[in-house]
């Protein structure tokens, strides 16, 4: 059943134009950041040659084209997840899964799946552009996979809150900037105590940069990992609840 | 429990903050029956209707759908349900097919019977025409259809129906009609109107809700039977003055009406058709014309929703 829905979330996406569109620019313009970092990589390579242990194709190619998807996809992410809910909430077809013999965990997670396998298009592209650079070089695969799976829990992060935003309201507008709001407040938290030591920070400790940017250097760490998982499930049960409440509340 | 019976609700009531919508409703069900739902604007048909569907939660009361309690055992029992709500909950961006389709899924048709469901209950809503055609396309009363294929497509023991008819034209609201009609052979339906006429032809059962309450829960031919038989309705040459007429034992009140008919209510045990001849020859009103008087189903609508009605049949 989740899957169902879900699948029908998929298709429904690329039904209008802003799927397509969405891939289209975050692939050109992450194709030319792309670019961009491999122009730098073969200015530098002359020098690089002669370091030792110095970065590598991934290091400087990957990376940063991964820290880049992250922010550009932080913008684009709400525009996917605002209508989840609210569309249907202001188009008044909710109530065909509402009377449907299906629970609101269903529905939630369905929508949410949906999202995921778009999600997760969106992610293979980006990483089809570092892999290109196999047809030349070599690439270092862990440090690639790990960065791989760092953005897949980000974006999965992002998705849950902008699935939440989206139960909400009615307006899909709301709904886009107010998920942005969080993910940039989540994103920024460490910021004021950022002069400071950050291990003592609880702000920082709940910063989404914080726990995104260890996979970037290949560190695949089970708190960041945790971090993700929490940051995601928090944001479904209050989806699920939320519309529970829709039922109960006026 | 009485298996005929399919739907059952016990004192549900539903508060939006202080503003009760709907206040303790209750009502029976039972298999093979066409229940009207009236009220005026604002009476709380489309709440109770919410409630009934599983949309809403009541915030007191109880529901039974086919045996199942809608609240412990909700999957049970919206299994049992289809609904149409006031708006048909369709994807303009989906062709017929594809939606059907996917409310099949969500009703948990097994996928090897879903074509044949669907196809059944286009059939059955004169869609087979514009399966593969887009929803956003549609006419309004097409769009309607889509809904109701929606709701009948698991063919489910009880329909809801929440306003068909609103925004059709004529054509299209007999169309309708008759397909509620049809529909009545193989499920129970609900179905909630502000129109009269539409409940009269298509249900066998009224159930008038106003304000949140249920002021009248009958079926068709006891209420039309009450109708009879209270007035009568009467044209002289010379019309006499009407104090003369409510003293006349039994007559409750008389009023003028068009043409210069009287219209006389009287109580059901004492009818004063002798004493208004007798009274007509010797005062030479010159009686032309007597027929019994029936209030039409608006009438009693209007006098029920205002509770004129219930103060006389109390005091009777």
């Amino acid at each position: 059943m989740i899957f169902s829905i879900g699948w029908r979330e998929f298709k429904t996406l690329f039904l209008s134009p802003l799927a397509w569109a969405i891939l289209a620019v975050v692939q050109l313009i992450l194709g030319y950041m792309f670019l961009g970092h491999i122009e730098q990589y073969l200015i530098w390579q002359s020098r690089l040659l002669g370091m030792e242990g110095a970065p590598g194709l991934t290091e400087i190619v990957a990376a940063p084209l991964f820290g880049n998807a992250a922010i550009i996809l932080l913008l684009v992410v709400p525009l996917i997840t605002m209508r989840l809910v609210s569309e249907e909430r202001r188009n008044r077809t909710l109530s065909l899964l509402f009377s449907a013999p299906i629970s609101m965990t269903e529905i939630i997670l369905g929508k949410y799946l949906g999202i995921l396998l778009f999600l997760f298009i969106v992610l293979l592209m980006i990483t089809l552009m570092p892999l290109s650079l196999l047809v030349g070089g070599k690439l270092d695969f862990g440090l690639l996979s790990s960065g791989f799976i760092g953005l897949g829990l980000l974006l999965a992060g992002f998705a849950a809150v902008g699935l939440f935003m989206s139960t909400l309201t009615q307006h899909p507008t709301v709904a886009a900037i107010s998920s942005f709001g969080i993910l940039l407040l989540f994103w920024i938290l460490d910021i004021s105590g950022g002069q400071g030591n950050n291990d003592d920070n609880m702000l920082a400790s709940l910063s989404l940069l914080n726990h995104y940017e260890p996979f970037l250097r290949g560190i695949f760490d089970s708190t960041d990992a945790i971090y993700h998982l929490l940051f995601i499930t928090t944001f479904l049960v209050l989806s699920i609840r939320r519309l529970d409440a829709d039922r109960l509340g006026g | 429990m009485d298996t005929d019976v399919l739907v059952e609700v016990k004192g549900i009531s539903r508060y939006y903050g202080d503003t009760a919508a709907v206040k303790n409703i209750s009502f029976i069900m039972r298999k093979g029956e066409v229940l009207g739902f009236l009220g005026p604007n604002g009476a709380g048909k489309t709440t109770t209707m919410q409630l009934i569907s599983g949309n809403l939660a009541p915030s007191s009361g109880s529901i039974t759908i086919a045996s199942h309690d809608l609240l412990e055992d909700p999957r049970a029992a919206k299994a049992a349900i289809g609904y149409l709500p006031e708006q048909p909950p369709v994807y303009r961006d989906l062709c017929v097919d594809e939606y059907l389709d996917y409310a099949a899924v969500l009703n948990r048709i097994p996928r090897n019977r879903q074509r044949e469901a669907r196809d059944a209950a286009k059939e059955k809503c004169g869609l087979t025409q514009v399966g593969s055609r887009l929803i956003g396309n549609l006419s309004k009363g097409y769009q309607q259809r889509v809904g109701i294929a929606q709701a009948i497509i698991h063919m489910p023991p009880v329909v809801i129906l929440d306003e068909p008819t609103v925004g059709l034209d004529p054509i299209q609201i007999r169309e309708i009609r008759d397909l509620i009609q049809e529909l009545g052979k193989d499920h129970s339906v609900i179905l909630s109107s502000h129109i009269l006429p539409e409940i009269q032809v298509t249900c066998n059962r009224v159930q008038i809700v106003d304000k949140g309450e249920l002021v009248f829960n009958d079926t068709i031919d006891g209420l039309q039977k009450q109708l009879k038989g209270t007035s009568i309705k009467v044209a002289f040459r010379n019309t006499p003055d009407i104090p003369l007429i409510e003293n006349i034992e039994g007559v409750i009140s008389a009023s003028k009406e068009a043409d210069n008919f009287l219209k006389i209510f009287y109580q059901s045990d004492k009818n004063p058709t002798d004493e208004l001849v007798k009274m007509s020859v010797d005062k030479g009103w010159g009686l032309t014309e007597l027929q019994p008087g029936r209030i039409s189903l608006e009438e009693i609508f209007v006098e029920l929703t205002t509770h004129e009605f219930i103060a006389r049949e109390t005091d009777a």
